[in-house]
């Protein structure tokens, strides 16, 4: 070790004074090389390395590696085959059959074969696992796997994002079959048929991966992959100056304000992009006062989201019009905008008829002030200081406003799940698919579902139920460009903002190729040219 | 002295059971569920998955059953399994994370006593000197700092500018591959500023204390006849007053004792330690009853054995305790 050290200190130190004559920095051969090690910071610790038991973003990034699916998503977030080769879905759109590729092996060499996912589906559907994504598999009405290599499926009624469902981790069914999926010991030693194979996992500390040399789409470039749990991203940041760190997800401050340094543009290469999923002030549609379709569009324009997003992303952000983000296919651009108007809000309100008839600078209706309560969830400061901005924005149009800001157990117990709440700030995360029937349909009001402000209308339903029949992209985009104008009328939740992936990259990794999937969708294409590599071991 | 141990043993029992009743009632009454993490808000969730959880975790039994049941496993040393998704016993989570809680707080009691207890001493001795009053305010400075602010500063300082200490975490990424003295030496130099962080913030309490003490010491009668004797200052301040100044602070230690499996939260998420304050607040946020309950009662255990510990070492450092009885 020390021996080595001394070695490459010599080197160096013989190397040095050509590169002070040229000036330049050494010439760098972009060359893929196999090895090196990326180290990546993570807020939180991975739950369990069984994808089916696993609903946090740390397990399922994990995972990702370790397992693979039949489909997955590429970088222009088409649907293309991992597991399978190749499939077909049938012309009544009902059935959908699997070609999966020959010779895939298991971490313990063990054969991958589509057994293999009839008993992953199995697993999904059996009332005694507790899985968080069972809906998806309910609706398949018959799974059958006719040879080793074919699996087909078919579905009651057409159902669209049946074909991205099946990019669903595949589980070995010979480590699994006959014991309790919540006691099988692969939760901490994971085997799986993707580009890295588990190494070690301490707990809190780190997980350690390693390429699987044998991966069926090649070994990935990068030898190691280490995940370090490091709760504070003060400290996160800390770390990735010294070295300790290759990645980590930036905040718009440390990305605007701390990292213009010549020394840190050197060393890491940051990205931009927009993240799935937005936030929004949802309006309890069981409230009276915002019963008034008026009153949420008098609300809407009361807001200013581009002073929200510059004060609390610091500009790193987009205003959001729908539950799309603004670069999917899906996005209709051409919805109400709703721009920054508080005169258009007063008047609408007092069209609907809330006026301030006692001079007390709030809006009265039938003798009751115009008062509510916005609350939402402790540990998202997003949330909290946008819910800040826009009850001053209220206040100036006679709304008087109060804040909450509720642990999130709590928050779900006391305040969601009764529907005892007049309005919320929340964000949903979603995903290149559209179907947003969960969200929205007049089925899923009940308690602990998932369209808890109440919305009912009738023509969103119907959409919703051919949007996720129909396969034909252009067909859909028909169907959902009026859902999104829809919404954008009734105004049931202020679409606030959808915020910025900002992820810093060392710079000695290259092949990243930043599109709308992000960068992350071909990690196992990026390299270290052999000249650059750090670790050796 | 034995029927007196015995008889504290005994006791023990009734206060031991006493007290989990208690954390189980009040863990229960705070709203919300362990099984919320997993279903709420995820639309993907199929709609009975909280009933199946509610039956794995044994949730749709009514609340005394549970207690019972969970009191039945817990007499078994059983702490049951946690409710987290990875369903890990609870005692293999807490064995994970206690020994570096535990290295970490006996190193920072050491240098506490270390440096608090000659600090104390001087102070009392040089009682309203400019030694004594500098000293109070920098411990009380060390009281009231931010500790996490101050660790951030100094991570910022040692570990990036000056790169002479790592910034977090505990050991460092090739750790496997350095020979045994690098590895001590890798150990020792991320231990440094936890250590010192997590001292800072005790010294004011046991130098003020150990400052009181010998004040009180050294206005006894027997002090002044000692030095009446005419025996040099120096016995009659480390020999006769500071041997018994010491014993109140026997008492401290005793009650410090559950404090050695205690983390604290703000402590570890900044430096990067998978200690026991993380998993206490992790559970306690996701209301992982077993985990939440495990903790507790090691902790209670911890402190009734550790109030015993202080009152027979008492009684073993004072005669005049040990006689009366």
């Amino acid at each position: 070790m020390k021996l080595g050290l001394a070695l490459l200190l010599m080197l160096l130190l013989t190397a040095c004074p050509d590169d002070q004559l040229t000036g330049l920095e050494p010439p760098v051969a972009k060359v893929p090389a196999f090895g090196d090690t990326f180290i990546e910071g993570s807020i939180g610790d991975a739950s369990t390395l069984l994808p089916i038991l696993a609903s946090d973003s740390a397990s399922s990034e994990i995972n990702g590696l370790i397992y693979s699916g039949l489909v997955r998503y590429d970088g222009q977030l088409k649907v293309v085959g991992e597991l399978a080769e190749s499939w077909e879905i049938s012309a009544d759109n009902l059935t959908i059959t699997f070609h999966l590729r020959q010779g895939v092996k298991w971490h313990d060499g063990a054969p991958m074969t589509s057994a293999d996912v009839l008993f992953t589906y199995q697993l999904y559907i059996d009332p005694e696992t507790p899985t968080a994504y069972a809906e998806s598999y309910l609706q398949v009405k018959k799974a059958e796997a006719p040879d080793d290599y074919t699996f087909r499926v078919t579905y009651a009624e057409p159902y669209a994002p049946a074909l991205m469902s099946w990019g669903m981790s595949v589980l070995p069914k010979h480590l699994l079959e006959g014991k309790k999926i919540t006691a099988s010991s692969l939760a901490r030693h994971p085997i799986g048929t993707g580009p890295y194979r588990f190494v070690e996992w301490q707990g809190g500390e780190k997980i350690v991966l390693e390429a699987n040399r044998d991966y069926f789409e090649g070994s990935s470039y990068i030898k190691r992959f280490v995940f370090r749990i490091i709760p504070d991203t003060s400290t996160q940041f800390l770390e990735l100056q010294t070295g300790g760190l290759d990645f980590m997800a930036l905040s718009p401050l440390q990305y605007d304000r701390q990292t213009d340094t010549l020394a840190f543009k050197r060393l890491f290469n940051k990205y931009r992009y927009l993240a799935f999923g937005y936030t929004y002030l949802g309006y309890n549609l069981k409230r009276p006062m915002f019963q008034d379709r008026r009153v949420r569009q008098a609300l809407a324009y009361a807001i200013d989201k581009q002073e929200i997003i510059d004060g609390v992303l610091l500009g790193y952000g987009q205003a959001a019009t729908g539950p799309y983000k603004p670069d999917a296919w899906v996005y209709n651009a051409d919805v109400p905008r709703y721009a920054y108007n508080p005169e258009k809000a007063r008047q609408l309100l007092a069209e609907s008829g809330w006026v301030d008839t006692d001079g007390d600078k709030i809006l009265e209706k039938n003798g009751a002030p115009f008062q509510f309560t916005i609350v939402t969830n402790q540990g998202n400061d997003l949330r909290s200081k946008a819910g800040e901005i826009i009850q001053r924005r209220f206040r100036e149009v006679g709304i008087d406003v109060q804040l909450r800001v509720i642990e999130w157990a709590t928050f779900l117990k006391e305040f969601i799940n009764p529907g005892n709440f007049d309005a919320t700030i929340l964000g949903w995360s979603g995903g290149p698919e559209p179907d947003q029937y969960e969200i929205w349909h007049s089925s899923k009001t009940g308690p602990r579902e998932l369209n808890f402000i109440g919305y009912k209308n009738p023509e969103v339903d119907l959409l919703l139920e051919q949007g996720r029949r129909s396969f034909d992209r252009p067909a859909r985009k028909k169907i959902y460009d009026r859902f999104q104008q829809i919404l954008a009328e009734d105004q049931p939740y202020t679409f606030l903002f959808v915020g910025e992936a900002l992820p810093a990259v060392a710079s000695r990794f290259y092949g990243i190729e930043p599109t709308a999937a992000g960068i992350r969708y071909n990690f196992t294409q990026w390299y270290v040219p052999k000249s650059l590599q750090k670790f050796s071991r | 002295m034995y029927r007196y141990l015995l008889h504290r043993l005994l006791m023990m029992v009734p206060l031991l059971i006493g007290i989990t009743l208690i954390s189980f009632t009040v863990i229960h009454l705070a709203p919300g569920e362990p099984t919320d993490m997993q279903t709420q808000m995820n639309p993907q969730a199929g709609s009975d998955l909280q009933a199946k959880l509610h039956k794995q975790y044994g949730l749709d039994k009514p609340l005394p059953e549970q207690y019972l049941l969970w009191l039945g496993r817990l007499v078994r040393l059983d702490f049951g399994e946690s409710f987290a998704q990875d369903n890990r016993p609870v005692l293999d989570k807490i064995a994970e994370r206690l020994p570096v809680t535990i290295l970490l707080n006996l190193l920072s009691l050491a240098v506490i006593l270390a440096i608090a207890l000659p600090l104390g001493v001087i102070s009392a001795v040089r009682r309203n000197s400019f030694f004594d009053r500098a000293t109070t305010v920098l411990v009380f400075v060390g009281f009231a700092m931010p500790s996490f602010w101050l660790a951030l500063l100094l991570m910022d300082w040692l570990g990036v500018r000056l790169g002479v200490l790592p910034v977090s975490g505990l050991k460092s990424l090739g750790y496997e591959y350095m020979n045994l003295s690098s590895q001590l030496f890798d150990r020792i130099s991320h231990l440094i500023l936890p250590v010192f962080i997590a001292a800072l913030g005790g010294l004011a309490g046991f130098s003020r204390y150990m400052r009181s003490t010998m004040l009180d010491v050294i206005r006894q009668d027997y002090i002044m006849t000692a030095r009446a004797k005419g025996l040099s200052e120096r016995v009659v301040i480390y020999k006769h007053a500071l041997r018994n100044a010491l014993l109140p602070v026997i008492t401290i230690l005793g009650l410090s004792v559950p404090g050695l499996i205690g983390g604290s939260v703000i402590f570890e998420t900044i430096f990067a330690i998978p200690g026991m304050g993380k998993l206490f607040y992790d559970g306690v946020m996701m209301r992982d009853y077993p985990l939440i309950m495990g903790v507790l009662v090691i902790g209670a255990v911890l402190t009734l054995v550790g109030n015993l510990l202080a009152d027979l070492s008492y009684a073993l450092a004072d005669p005049r305790i040990r006689n009366s009885e």
